[in-house]
């Protein structure tokens, strides 16, 4: 599904955020990466849906190899990977369903189906009685409900995760877990960045831990492994 | 593309227009004021151009003959005159054939020239016509060696300074149009980039969810082309009422034999057209200029 082999990423400005990365990730897995700020973890997920190209290795999803990747093809292989912020991202002009139906509109797919499909998802995340409302108007965690169904909404294999529950207090920040624990449920493979030392010791999932762009830790239920 | 995506790169073009007034009036009227001096520059240049290539055609070679000259020496002529290489055709015209020419050509301001039927100032006049119109000049040339000729006209000439008249005329517009077309691009893209700014988070949030480049920047070419379109508007009635207005007058007071303007239909259409498709280029290419480097997301 996810592979690496020997990635590593120095910015224009010198700073190497990582350093010789190689992971395999299955399809399906559900994923923690933690580490402490500045570890490497926002540009690993950068690397996935290619916003970052590496310096140097290799990187292949769903087949795809991201160096021999051509500029234009990009779109095609971010319609494959939802990608959910610790800021959500949302459009503040439109409405949640056109927030979610966009993610639709650029693949040029029919009205009838856009409506059927950004329904269902706005079901799954449980946000559906609030489909006319403005991000405005949403709470924080519904707001991030709103970003997870755009996410979702063009069946991509994988949903990559920064700090989904960065800006939510604990009780919402469950509520946002059981949302992406029941997309992952369905078969989608899901890497979530995140500094939340409950979640991942609760809900025990595989851990990739990061130290100044180094993998020191790769444990299926792991745990958080940091006193923060 | 589809039609649905193509009607939506429309709509999102077009509520572009309406989000910052000024710069879009600013840029319209870049536009307008940049499309005027294209048109009265193009009918002015093309117009020149057409009465020089009815010049061209015209082969005739006016001979004045002496004053002085008697009959005898005017019939001599003639028959010099043809035997000069290249000549095609000799014809006689008293000055009381050119007086009554000539006030009629005038029109209503050659009735003026009527006091002169009886002490007629003209000259005798031999129309010379050489074969080829290449050889026009070479013909004229000979002409004016011989005895008892005053002075030869011919078409050349006048082709002559014409062209260069209208070399200079051209040089000159197209400097003036090339800055002006500029200052419009750069205004229509300055513009843009105003709009693309303000929906800088909204680009970055549909590439992030996987539009493709085109589908971005779509609705700035729509938009681009829309103002390129309005700044049309104005220019285009300009051409049409104002070349209606000058082809009409024009006609009634000028009608030398070369001088004539291009038709009003089909030039000022024509020239409409020319000027619409101008706008919405100097459009297109101000929006062009300004997505190009956002989109490198
Ligand atoms: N666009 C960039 N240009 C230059 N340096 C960058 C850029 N983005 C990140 N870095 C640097 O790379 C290193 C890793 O940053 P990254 O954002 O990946 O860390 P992180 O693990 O996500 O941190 P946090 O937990 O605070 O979000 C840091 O030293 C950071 O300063
Ligand atoms: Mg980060």
């Amino acid at each position: 599904m996810i592979t690496m082999e020997n990635v590593s990423k120095t910015y224009s400005n010198g700073v190497t955020a990582l350093n010789d990365i190689s992971i395999h990730i299955e399809r399906g897995e559900f994923v923690y990466l933690v580490g402490q700020s500045g570890a490497g973890k926002s540009s690993f997920i950068r690397l996935i849906y290619r916003e970052v190209k590496p310096t140097k290795g290799k990187i292949i999803i769903n087949d795809m190899d991201l160096s021999k990747l051509k500029e234009r093809q990009v779109p095609y292989l971010r319609r494959e990977i939802g990608v959910v912020f610790q800021d959500f991202k949302l459009l503040q002009k439109l409405t949640v369903y056109e927030n979610v139906a966009f993610a639709l509109e650029v693949t040029e797919t029919s009205p009838k189906m856009i409506k059927n499909r950004v329904m269902d998802v706005l079901k799954l995340v449980g946000i559906e009685h609030k489909a006319q409302m403005i991000p405005s108007e949403l709470s924080g965690g519904e707001q991030q409900r709103v970003a997870i169904a755009r996410a979702i909404v063009n069946n991509p294999k994988v949903v990559i995760a920064d700090e989904p529950t960065g800006n939510l207090d604990p009780d919402t920040s469950w509520e946002i877990m059981k949302v992406l624990e029941e997309i992952n449920s369905k078969g989608t493979t899901i890497i979530m960045a995140t500094h939340s030392k409950h979640i991942v010791n609760t809900i025990k999932r595989r851990v990739i831990a990061l130290e100044d762009g180094v993998i020191v830790r790769d444990q299926q239920r792991g745990d958080y492994g940091y006193e923060v | 593309m589809k039609y649905r995506t193509l009607l939506r790169h429309v709509r999102e073009g077009t509520k572009n227009i309406f989000r910052n007034g000024w710069m879009t009036f600013a840029s319209i009227a870049a536009v307008t004021t940049t499309l005027i001096l294209v048109a009265v520059f193009l009918a002015l240049v093309l117009n020149l151009d057409q009465m020089a290539r009815n010049i061209e055609q015209d082969v005739q070679i006016s001979t004045m003959i002496d004053l002085t000259a008697d009959e005898e020496q005017i019939v001599q002529l003639g028959e010099e005159i043809e035997q000069i290489d290249g000549v095609k055709e000799v014809q006689f015209s008293s000055n009381d054939n050119e007086l009554s020419k000539l006030i009629e050509s005038m029109g209503d301001e050659g009735q003026a020239w009527t006091m002169f039927e009886q002490d007629n100032p003209l000259n005798h006049v031999y129309i010379v016509e050489a074969i080829e119109p290449e050889n026009t000049e070479a013909v004229a040339n000979q002409i004016e060696e011989l005895e008892n000729v005053e002075k030869v006209h011919y078409g050349k000439e006048v082709v002559e300074q014409l062209f260069q008249f209208n070399n200079y005329a051209r040089a000159i517009g197209l400097a003036l149009i090339i800055a002006l077309v500029f200052t419009a691009i750069f205004l229509i893209s300055n513009t843009i980039k105003i709009t693309i700014i303000a929906r800088s988070t909204e680009i970055g949030i549909q590439k992030l969810v996987g539009a493709t480049n085109s589908f971005i920047r779509w609705p700035f070419f729509v938009e681009g082309a829309l103002l390129g379109i309005l700044g049309s508007i104005v220019p285009i009635a300009v051409i049409l009422g104002g070349y209606y207005y000058v082809y009409h007058n024009f006609v009634d007071v000028i009608t030398f034999r070369f001088v004539e303007l291009l038709p009003f239909d089909p030039f000022a259409w024509q020239l409409s057209g020319m000027v619409l498709l101008i706008g919405a280029l100097i459009g297109v290419w101000g929006s062009v200029m300004s997505v190009r480097k956002f989109l490198k997301v």
